[in-house]
């Protein structure tokens, strides 16, 4: 599942990472924009997702991708394989991956990586 | 009917045998596309023999119909573009200092970038805009925040743009607010807000109401500005955003154009007299890296927008044929690797901006893939231009690749590709209806694959992304956003409440949803009226929301 959190509407990394995903043979989900966390965390666990990649440019990652980890380990999905995708500074990636994000993809990392990294992790 | 004797026949075979003879008699490089960035096939050579132009008909002078050259006769030697970079972050005190510093250093106008929760329409304190607030611009909650913003700074001696849509209204009436106490009456305000919600649901999807509402708010603004505002551009019709969401030249040419004629229709059916409000219309545009599509994509658009006013919308005021834009130069191609290369990338785009004949212009600073960016990378940003204006020698001649075959045939091209796009979206129905049918986000989503995966290829080569890459650099210094400003703003807000008349508020908010349940009234003076009793942006959003409700998009990808 692709998730786009946050105010801003910059979608084209989001929306170029599903495609590359669904060619890649994955069956992807995407929420569209300007999701809360809550609506976020609540569509994972109906989709039963295994994997949520998280695309944000706003500059609110460290305020609302911890709120996502904490909705999905509240509702018992902390199983879940959570990514994050965007203009992310090095010191709050390194937070971020303490808190349980399994990677975090910066400007320019291309969709092969990341969907290598996914199939390595997630049964497809 | 010698035909051997025709000349351009003769010039057309030379080309030819050229082609034939000498030119693939050496191969050509493999792997990297020659095609422009958006997929235009390019010749080896352009000769004679490309296009037929009539040179009154499609070029003609600077300052005359149809300006394919310029829209004034003397362009730069008459007055360099306006410098104009785009600034916002924290709270009004933040930013009205970055404005000072930028006057001091010489920039000419003011542009001004809102926060997330200011563009979507929410408040500081809304649930919306946790660890939103101050972070990509300037939190503007009510007048009070924009009379700090615009503190010291005389309002009838700058130009001041504003990028905000959905929620353009209320800021223009906070604006217009704050020149009346400085003495500064409405009708000698000048500066530009954006206003251009179809390319909010295009590509920038910062929208609150359904189109049909904000249709009407806008031609609201356009009504109001004809009246009260003659100096004020009450909309910027942007094709930056369209670019910047992964779509071609020639998409973000046709698209801001589409757009562009939808508000003219629609303020015709409002009545509106074409002359009364088209020369206030003005324009905004990308400059990517493909120099010479983008040169040629801002020709082709003052040409088709001459053309359309004037042979299809009637208008008789030679200033509504002129397509007047700003242009900012490409965020989306800068690279958070080897950064400071982003500055030559940002050099080429601001000089093909000029070389297009922009009004003004915004240089992107070589931070703005990390982060939002620090004052000497801002600083360097604004030198790039003024190298451009005084040491290049390229504003000493009007339009110099006008005659260029190849620019020529790459203008006509790209006129064409826009014409037809026209045709697409009239057959379905006209701009809301195809957005609707998510025709232009599907359009701009397939241009964006494309381009990455030809970047993945490596059929283009990004420096320091797929070819020449450095391991190990030095991390940059970013601008950190003070995360107590966030809840400084908000003490901020709940101070002002607790100041003002609540009553006037109410009731003002109460007249706010009974002017927008009536079509016919124009919402700008009630606006007006509720900013001077300090009714929040996000207050006067939520009244329009509960009458007229939100928009959703069926995401597509």
């Amino acid at each position: 599942m692709i998730a786009k959190p946050g105010l801003d509407g910059h979608d084209r990394g989001a929306k170029i990472i599903a495609r590359a995903l669904r060619d890649a043979g994955m069956e992807v989900i995407y929420t569209g924009l300007h999701q809360t966390p809550e609506q976020i965390v609540e569509t994972a666990i109906q989709e039963d997702a295994d994997a949520v990649g998280i695309s944000i440019l706003s500059g609110a990652h460290m305020t609302l991708v911890p709120r996502i980890l904490d909705g999905l380990k509240e509702n018992g999905a902390e199983d879940v394989l959570v990514v994050v995708g965007g203009t992310i500074p090095k010191e709050d990636s390194d937070e971020l991956k303490e808190r349980g994000v399994a990677e975090v993809f910066t400007p320019g990392a291309p969709t092969t990586e990341i969907v290598d990294f996914l199939k390595g992790k997630v049964p497809v | 009917m010698a035909t051997t004797e025709d000349p351009r026949a003769r010039s057309e075979s030379a080309t030819a045998a050229w082609r034939r003879e000498l030119y693939a008699a050496k191969p050509e490089r493999q792997g990297e596309l020659f095609s422009t960035i958006s997929g235009l096939e390019n010749e080896p050579l352009y000769t004679p023999d490309g296009g037929e132009i009539d040179y009154e008909r499609d070029l003609g002078y600077p300052g005359v119909y149809p300006f394919t050259r310029g829209v004034y006769p003397s362009m730069y030697r008459g007055k360099l573009w306006t410098m104009r970079q785009f600034a916002g972050f924290g709270t009004a005190e933040e930013t009205n200092e970055r404005f000072r510093y930028l006057l001091e250093h010489g920039q000419t106008g003011l542009s001004t970038a809102f926060d997330m929760p200011t563009l979507m329409g929410y408040d500081s304190d809304h649930h919306r805009s946790v660890g939103e607030v101050g972070r990509e611009g300037v939190a503007i909650d009510s007048l009070d925040d924009m009379e700090t913003l615009f503190a010291g700074i005389p309002l009838d001696e700058v130009s001041t743009s504003m990028t905000i849509n959905s929620p353009a209204a209320m800021l223009l009436a906070f604006y217009l607010c704050v020149g009346e106490e400085q003495g500064v009456p409405r009708a000698k305000l000048r500066g530009t807000i954006q206003t251009d919600i179809l390319k909010e649901y295009i590509a920038q999807k910062e929208w609150i109401f359904p189109p049909e509402p904000s249709m009407r708010l806008v031609i609201d603004m356009i009504e109001f500005c004809a009246q009260e505002m003659p100096l004020w551009h009450p909309i910027s019709i942007s094709g930056y955003h369209i670019r910047e969401a992964g779509s071609t030249a020639a998409q973000e040419l046709a698209f801001t154009l589409a757009d562009g004629f939808a508000y003219v229709e629609a303020a015709l059916e409002r009545g509106l007299d074409v002359d009364e409000f088209a020369p206030r219309l003005s324009f905004f545009f990308n400059a990517h890296l493909d120099f010479f599509e983008e040169i040629a994509k801002y020709r082709a658009a003052r040409r088709i927008w001459a053309h359309e006013l004037k042979e299809r919308y009637g208008a008789k005021n030679p200033r509504s044929w002129l397509m007047r834009f700003h242009t900012q130069t490409a965020g989306v191609s800068l690279t958070a690797q080897q950064p400071e290369l982003n500055i030559v990338r940002t050099a080429l785009e601001a000089m093909a901006a000029v070389l297009g004949g922009t009004q003004s212009l915004h240089t992107n600073s070589f931070d703005e893939a990390l982060a939002l960016p620090t004052e000497n990378a801002v600083r360097l940003a604004l030198r790039t231009q003024q190298v451009i204006a005084h040491e290049t020698g390229v504003v000493n001649t009007i339009d110099p690749l006008g005659g260029s075959y190849y620019v020529e045939e790459l203008t006509n091209r790209l006129e064409a590709e826009s014409y037809d796009y026209f045709d697409r979206i009239r057959k379905l129905g006209g701009v809301i209806p195809a957005i609707k049918e998510n025709f232009f986000q599907r359009e701009i989503a397939e241009a964006s694959f494309r381009y990455q995966h030809e970047v993945e290829q490596r059929q283009r080569i990004i420096v320091g992304v797929n070819r020449y890459e450095q391991e190990d650099e030095e991390p940059l210094e970013i601008l950190k956003i003070d995360p107590t400003l966030e809840g400084k703003q908000i003490a901020r807000l709940e101070a002002m409440r607790g100041r003002r008349d609540s009553a006037a508020v109410e009731s003002a908010l109460t007249r706010l949803k009974e002017d927008a349940a009536h079509e016919n009234r124009n919402l700008m003076p009630q606006i007006v009226d509720a900013s001077k009793e300090y009714v929040t942006m996000g207050e006067m959003c939520d009244a329009l929301r509960e009458v007229w409700g939100v928009w959703r998009e069926t995401p597509v990808f």
